[in-house]
């Protein structure tokens, strides 16, 4: 039945039709009238959404980011144009790397004034184009039930990520005879694609007849919620299986056929098996560099199976033997009819001398150090210790987040928010404000470096103002750490504007009213930790952190993931510089 | 290796496509060599007719990140074996050289182009044919100092394959969509 309604009604109802419960936004001039209708939808008999009031564009997409990662649902941001629309950039190029399904939705100005540089006009889908998985304006009010199912549909399904929608503020004004549509297809977009059968046999076969097969489980066993047909294929087959930085909970972490994290600061064995190993059976996981390390010299030895829903991973990076494109959750039950029991018991042994090795020189002294300042491993094992089973990890960029995704526990699905694919500060706190709304019953932490909880250090207003239970903890090293590593690594030590100045985080939380305690001395560590996990609502524990600890084992940029370092090699001769006295 | 490759690309009529076919070559750094859009013979489809140097290996990558772009229907690649095609020029003669010398109307009918207007200024010449016959042309006249102005169009081209893939992939997804 059709209605005549204003093209922000219309927006509304195509929302609510889409199933949107939550919407993360700001205001401004472009979308007023659909915030006029938001104030109706919002509250009494029409309330069909919550709507947050973020206090940064960036944040209202990394917080729909971070409600999208955990509940599997589309995150919605609502926007003005010009400005408010750049600053929602970072987020759907974040979201596009990561394969997030977000839509945003930014006012634009009325059509008579497009392309006459009117007041806060932006080319938005000129700019959003190239980072986003579809843009497109919305001219009229007659296409805003198309244009809004369209929307969700590619953003969710397929390989997810981000759609724009650019909405022209007379398309929010104009009456239209209004009646829901639901795009469930689109002709010139296949977002799963057929499973072959040949290319399913083939894999099977290179399994079965592997002597010491390794998987790379990624994000994509997540996002196909594939995780039973995930362990039912790896235990069929005895294969042990190593995860992406953001597939880590996809394969729960105490799973025995769990051997770690990959990539640059993942775990030893895992890196150096994958140099051993005689079939590679990739899972919803891109190759990405830092998985590869350089692309010369990785897994040359070994027959690669690519799993994956996108066709246009297959051989990107990697030359692949079998390629299988298809949503796992399809793909993976048919590869598993397939094949024998297996038993690599011998090859899975030999990951253990290497683990061994990596527990010695690396986990325990970071996890367990007896004396000097605190470290970022024994905080986060003593989180990870405090929370065991039930929360969800949610980390900044930099050591923090390294230390954080290495020593943190996954039993449960869906359970870690971090920017892998853009490494993008500023992330942390907004998307873990957004996963305390995907995901309320769970506990929320979120680990921050003193430079990334600078860069959306706003969001505490978002926080304070919904008392969203975000369990944030600051490790303050007084540097941009991870540069600093680099720098002292493969610089010379030359230090160049990585140490930092800063406030008083202290007076910052009282200023938000948001409990606060520091954390200096290790014997009050694991009291804080429970304080703050006893206590209601959000909370900061800000942990002074030895200032140049350095995240190990690392394979050096641009080099062959088996040269990965368990410890540092002997510092670099500082270059002698005339009239200098040494440092 | 690189040789030169024809991506025909179908899209559905929809703006903004164009932008971003361009940029999946931009990014991959292949300088696209020529670059023809038209209406296709199927209704509200665009045809893109791209043509670049490169290797296979790229090809393929960029083939695979032009359909992955929503809008876009189809993209595959061809060498010149593949298709028959075209491409046209035009170029703007003076019209006294031209009286001058007769060598360069010998040129002219020699590489079967056709002169398309003549007035007391300059005189219009028209060649279709393969890239290389008409820079051939082009070499020629501008040798003698006859060339004002010089254009040439993008390529276009038709497979030589008996199927026509584009129509399957429609008839494919109409399949899909009814069941
Ligand atoms: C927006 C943005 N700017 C710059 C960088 C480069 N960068 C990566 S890690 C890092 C240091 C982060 O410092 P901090 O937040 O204190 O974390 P730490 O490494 O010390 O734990 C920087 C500057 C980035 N990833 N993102
Ligand atoms: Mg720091």
């Amino acid at each position: 039945m059709k209605q005549r309604i204003t093209g922000a009604e219309a927006l509304m109802r195509s929302l609510s039709a889409e199933g949107v419960k939550t919407i993360f936004g700001y205001p401004g001039g472009s979308i007023m009238p659909v915030y006029d209708a938001l104030y109706d939808y919002t509250r009494g008999e029409k309330k069909a959404f919550d709507h947050i009031l973020v206090r940064h564009e960036q944040g209202a997409t990394h917080a729909a980011e971070g409600y999208a990662r955990v509940s599997g649902e589309v995150g919605v941001c609502i926007v003005t144009s010009g400005p408010g629309a750049t600053n929602t950039l970072t987020g759907v190029a974040d979201a596009m790397l990561d394969s997030t399904p977000i839509v945003v939705i930014a006012g634009q100005v009325p059509i008579s004034a497009l392309g006459t540089d009117f007041f806060q006009e932006v080319d938005l889908v000129g700019v959003a184009q190239p980072i986003s998985k579809w843009s497109y304006q919305i001219r009229h009010a007659e296409d805003i039930a198309w244009a809004v199912s369209r929307a969700f549909y590619i953003a969710r399904s397929g390989r997810p990520g981000p759609v724009v929608l650019d909405f022209l503020k007379n398309a929010q004004t104009e009456m239209v005879d209004y009646a829901p549509e639901k795009v469930g297809f689109v002709r010139s977009y296949v977002p799963y694609p057929k499973l072959e059968m040949d290319a399913v046999q083939a894999a099977a076969d290179l399994i079965n007849g592997a002597k010491k097969p390794l998987a790379l489980v990624g994000q994509g066993v997540e996002l196909g919620n594939a995780q039973e047909e995930l362990i039912a294929f790896l235990e069929k087959a005895d294969i042990p299986a190593g995860r992406t930085m953001l597939g880590l909970s996809a394969l729960p972490s105490t799973h025995p056929l769990n051997v770690g994290m990959l990539g640059m600061h993942g775990n030893y064995a895992v890196n150096m098996k994958e140099q051993e190993c005689d079939v590679l059976i990739a899972i919803g996981m891109r190759f990405s560099d830092r998985v590869t390390g350089s692309l010369k010299t990785y897994a040359k030895q070994a027959k690669v199976i690519h799993l994956d829903i996108d066709k246009s991973e297959i051989n990107k990076n990697v030359k692949t033997t079998v390629a299988v494109v298809a949503d796992c959750k399809e793909s993976l039950p048919a590869i598993t009819a397939l094949l024998k029991k297996g038993d690599h018991k011998e090859w899975r042994e030999s990951f253990k001398p290497l683990d061994k090795k990596e527990r010695a020189k690396v986990i325990e002294p970071a996890i367990h150090p007896k004396e000097g300042p605190l470290l970022m491993g024994e905080v986060v094992n003593t989180v990870a210790e405090a929370t065991q089973g039930d929360a969800v990890l949610v980390t900044d960029v930099g050591q923090n987040q390294l230390f954080a995704t290495r020593y943190f526990r996954y039993p449960k699905h869906r359970s870690i928010c971090t920017s892998g694919g853009l490494g993008t500060m500023g992330y942390g706190m907004p998307a873990a404000i957004g996963a305390t709304f995907g995901a309320p019953d769970r506990t929320v932490v979120c680990f921050m470096g003193d430079g990334g909880f600078q860069m959306c250090i706003e969001e505490l207003g978002t926080i304070m103002e919904h008392q969203a239970p975000v369990k944030m903890i600051l490790m303050n090293n007084n540097y941009l750490g991870n540069v600093r590593q680099w720098q002292d690594m493969f610089w010379q030590r030359r230090k160049s504007f990585t140490r930092m100045m800063n406030p008083c985080y202290e007076l910052i939380a009282q200023g938000y009213g948001i409990p606060y305690e520091a954390v200096t001395d290790r014997k009050n560590l694991a009291a804080a930790v429970a304080k703050m996990l006893a206590t209601k609502g959000p909370y900061i524990l800000e942990c002074a952190i030895l200032e140049d600890d350095d995240v190990l084992p690392m394979t050096p940029p641009g080099k062959s993931i088996d040269e990965m370092q368990l410890e540092l090699a002997p510092p670099p001769t500082p270059p002698v510089r005339e009239g200098r006295p040494a440092e | 290796m690189n040789s030169l490759y024809t991506i025909l690309v179908y899209s559905e009529n929809i703006a903004g496509v164009l932008n971003q076919i361009t940029a999946v070559f931009t990014r991959r750094q292949v300088n696209i060599e020529s670059l023809n859009v038209c209406a296709s013979s199927t209704p509200g489809v665009h045809k893109y007719t791209i043509t670049c140097y490169c290797t296979e290996e790229m090809v393929k990558i960029l083939k695979k990140q032009i359909e992955k772009r929503i809008d876009v229907l189809q993209a595959r690649y061809y060498t010149d074996e593949d298709i028959f095609m075209l491409e046209s020029s035009l170029l703007k003669i003076s019209t006294q050289t031209m009286l001058e010398n007769p060598e360069v109307c010998r040129i002219v009918r020699h590489h079967g182009a056709r002169i398309v207007e003549v007035n007391p200024t300059y005189s219009a010449v028209e060649k279709t044919g393969t890239t290389e016959d008409i820079l051939e042309l082009y070499e020629d006249l501008n040798r003698l100092g006859v060339v004002r102005q010089f254009a040439r169009s993008g390529r276009i081209c038709i497979t030589r394959d008996t199927r026509e893939y584009l129509d399957e992939y429609l008839a494919e997804r109409e399949k899909t969509v009814e069941s």
